[in-house]
């Protein structure tokens, strides 16, 4: 086991180079100079467009000193080292939009898309794992089937459609005032509300959202339980269990769930880059201050560094979750640390 | 004489059985019906796309105007392909507007690209079946012309995708060893990059274009098809027909492409078909973010953008939004039939 752990280590490292070479390199390769961009104010202008020619002179060698100041004049390996080595600190330098350090920026945001994927993650597992149980205890029942063609046609309702036509149906509008068309809490939210008031004031905001993000990964994975229920169902060993006289309820929640479990938990791997990519849209659309949001408005500025700490940070993120789901798996089955050692 | 025997034996056994993989996957895939309701709905769709100016355009099939005829639709072909000129009395004119003229018009007689600002917003009606947007364009004629959009960016975007995946696919699966760990690697790192932020990234640092955002779509989108590839390609690559094709001193360029890659494309040929479905609904979530697609053109998901604006205006997200969704839906359909075809392990099971 240790040496299995092991050559997952060595082996992130040159995952890790790999992911952070690719996004710079796509960053930095993008069409526009940043400099220009930073002197127009990251709004992705060209610098000294329209202005006489000792302005831009002005211009220019401002650009040039914060090129130097910034390493931008170097070659693009050692730019690239430099970046590198100020991951390691968290310094991801500072935004072109308003100068504030860019890991301030996300740390700010961060707990807001955490919370939204938490709740989401949560709903997506106690949503599908019931579900998935229940629909292969009861194989081809008339239940079975319609919740699995629910969740099919679920999984093929694009997040854009479903998202705009809550905004439209049930968040003012011309029709019902379910929820509130965006934000976190209400507008005249104070401190002098009591912690019950707050709470479901906060629930009242984040359901929609939270419901959104989340439908596509219950339905996905309520499926993947049906099926890995139905195939630990079929096992000798549930026909023992059942032979020698356990109840149905023992043997299902015992010595089924419990194998048939694992794999679901793996695929947490999976659920957590679309979870990032559905807040991009769920946070623009719902006006939510969270890096998806974070990330939209900077790749429309053209902010190149929170662009890059954001690439950056999502992807480390989901190689920790890969890395810990194989880990776990691996920790459960002890074959796959085995069959690796062997090849 | 025995020997002979077993040979014409063999053979008629395997004329029976073999009636090469795609007419025995299309005779199974026929008693299907759900999933040939999929296929049904692609074909629609196709048609849709490929016709799209003789369902909605603002010029008729044909018209009688001054004692001439004219087929102005056709002619509007000519005219794109620099082959033939529009007669004077027809250039830009409003054929509905056109006094004494004949006209048989589309069943959809608008363009997306006709403006109307003294119609903007307007519900669903007899004259715009689908309402009109914020500029009086008919949402209808934009939902059959976005249809090419959509369509196109699926199966090019994909195309790209099976080629790179199934070339790094088969190369990590049949050479393994180090290569397989490297490529391996690279598989782990585009898994890693939250592939929908990467690419609204790459979209908005490049300029607006349709051709751009196919490449990029399908430039991040091979990881599930060179994972696919590649497993198979391990399972096949042991087998003893491959072990005596290298004995026999064929080519690896030859043994992996002419005789494994056929053998691995079946379950390879799923994952397409979902992949057009999902290049399909990031589009879609790519022109409703107002990122790649010029911003002209209209597209489903630039009319779901409208509709998250306006949100009185509910036929502005009802038809387009479904429009994806039935799209995607019938793709999974005939991904999910193609798949109980094609595993193996599924067959008999019906």
């Amino acid at each position: 086991m240790a040496g299995y752990i092991l050559q997952r280590l060595a082996l992130m490292v040159p995952t890790f180079l790999g992911i952070t070479l690719i996004v710079f390199l796509i960053v930095r390769l993008a069409p526009g100079d940043p400099a220009e961009l930073r002197a127009a104010g990251g709004l992705g202008a060209a610098g000294g467009g329209g202005i006489s020619v000792d302005r831009k002179s002005a211009v220019d060698a401002a650009m040039s000193q914060w090129r130097a100041q910034y390493g931008l004049d170097k070659p693009l390996h050692v730019q690239y080292g430099i970046w590198l080595k100020n991951i390691f600190t968290l310094s991801f330098g500072e935004s072109f939009k308003d100068n504030q350090p860019v890991w301030g920026k996300i740390a700010e945001r961060l707990p807001v898309t955490l919370k939204l994927n938490f709740w989401s993650l949560l709903v997506v597992y106690a949503v599908a794992i019931p579900l998935g149980i229940y629909s292969a205890t009861h194989e081809n029942s008339l239940a079975d089937r319609t919740t699995t063609l629910i969740a099919f046609i679920l999984f093929a309702v694009p997040l854009v459609w479903a998202a705009t036509m809550s905004l439209v149906f049930l968040c003012g509008g011309d029709f019902y005032y379910l929820f509130p068309p965006g934000g976190l809490e209400s507008l005249d939210a104070a401190e002098t509300w009591s912690w019950w008031r707050r709470f479901s004031d906060q629930a009242w905001h984040l359901f929609l959202p939270v419901v959104l993000l989340s439908y596509d990964g219950f339905a996905g994975l309520s499926r993947y339980m049906r099926a890995g229920m139905l195939e630990v169902l079929r096992q000798d060993y549930v026909q023992v269990a059942r032979a020698k006289g356990l109840g149905e309820g023992i043997v299902v929640f015992k010595h089924v769930l419990r194998n048939s479990l694992i794999p679901q938990v793996t695929l947490l791997a999976s659920i957590l880059p679309g979870l990032i990519g559905g807040s991009v849209i769920i946070e623009t659309i719902f006006s939510i201050p969270g890096l998806g949001q974070l990330g939209f408005e900077s790749v429309l500025s053209r902010d190149y560094p929170t662009v890059l700490a954001l690439l950056t940070v999502s992807s480390i993120l989901t190689l920790i979750g890969i890395l810990i789901s194989d880990l776990l798996l691996a920790a459960v089955d002890p074959r796959i640390a085995f069959g690796r050692r062997a090849q | 004489m025995a020997s002979a025997t077993t040979t014409s034996l063999e053979t008629t056994t395997e004329a029976a059985q073999s009636r090469g993989l795609w007419s025995d996957v299309w005779s199974r895939f026929k008693h299907n019906p759900i999933a040939l309701t999929g296929f049904y709905v692609v074909a629609v769709f196709v048609f849709m796309a490929l016709g799209a100016d003789f369902i909605a355009n603002d010029k008729p099939y044909y018209t009688e105007y001054q004692g001439k005829s004219y087929f102005p639709i056709f002619r509007s072909y000519l005219v794109g392909a620099k082959l033939g000129q529009w007669p004077a009395e027809l250039l830009n004119v409003d054929y509905q507007k056109l006094e004494g003229a004949k006209s048989i018009f589309p069943p959809i007689p608008h363009r997306p690209s006709n403006i109307n600002l003294l119609a903007p917003l307007e519900p669903p009606s007899g004259r715009h079946w689908f309402g009109t947007d914020k500029l009086g364009r008919d949402v209808m004629a934009g939902m059959v012309h976005g249809s090419r959009v959509s369509l196109s960016i699926g199966f090019v975007a994909v195309g790209i995708a099976v080629v790179i995946g199934v070339a790094l696919g088969s190369i990590a699966g049949y050479f393994g060893g180090w290569i397989d760990l490297a490529v391996s690697r690279l598989f782990e790192v585009m898994l890693s990059i939250p592939t929908f932020f990467l690419l609204i990234t790459i979209a908005a640092l490049l300029p607006p274009s349709i051709f751009l955002t196919m490449f990029i779509i399908g430039a991040t989108s091979w990881v599930g098809i060179a994972r696919f590839t590649r497993n198979e390609f391990l399972k096949i690559r042991n087998l003893d027909y491959v072990t005596a094709a290298i004995a026999l001193g064929v080519s690896d360029r030859k043994v992996m492409f002419k005789h494994i890659l056929p053998n691995a494309l079946a379950p390879v040929i799923v994952s397409v078909v979902l992949g057009i479905a999902g290049a399909i609904l990031v589009e879609s979530s790519l022109s409703f973010l107002g990122i790649g697609v010029p911003a002209e053109l209209v597209t489903w998901g630039s009319i779901l953008h409208e509709a998250s604006t306006t949100t009185y205006a509910w036929w502005l997200a009802v038809f387009p939004g479904f429009a994806i969704f039935i799209t995607v839906l019938a793709y999974y359909l005939v991904g999910e039939g193609l798949r109980e075809v094609l595993d193996p392990r599924l067959r008999g099971l019906r």
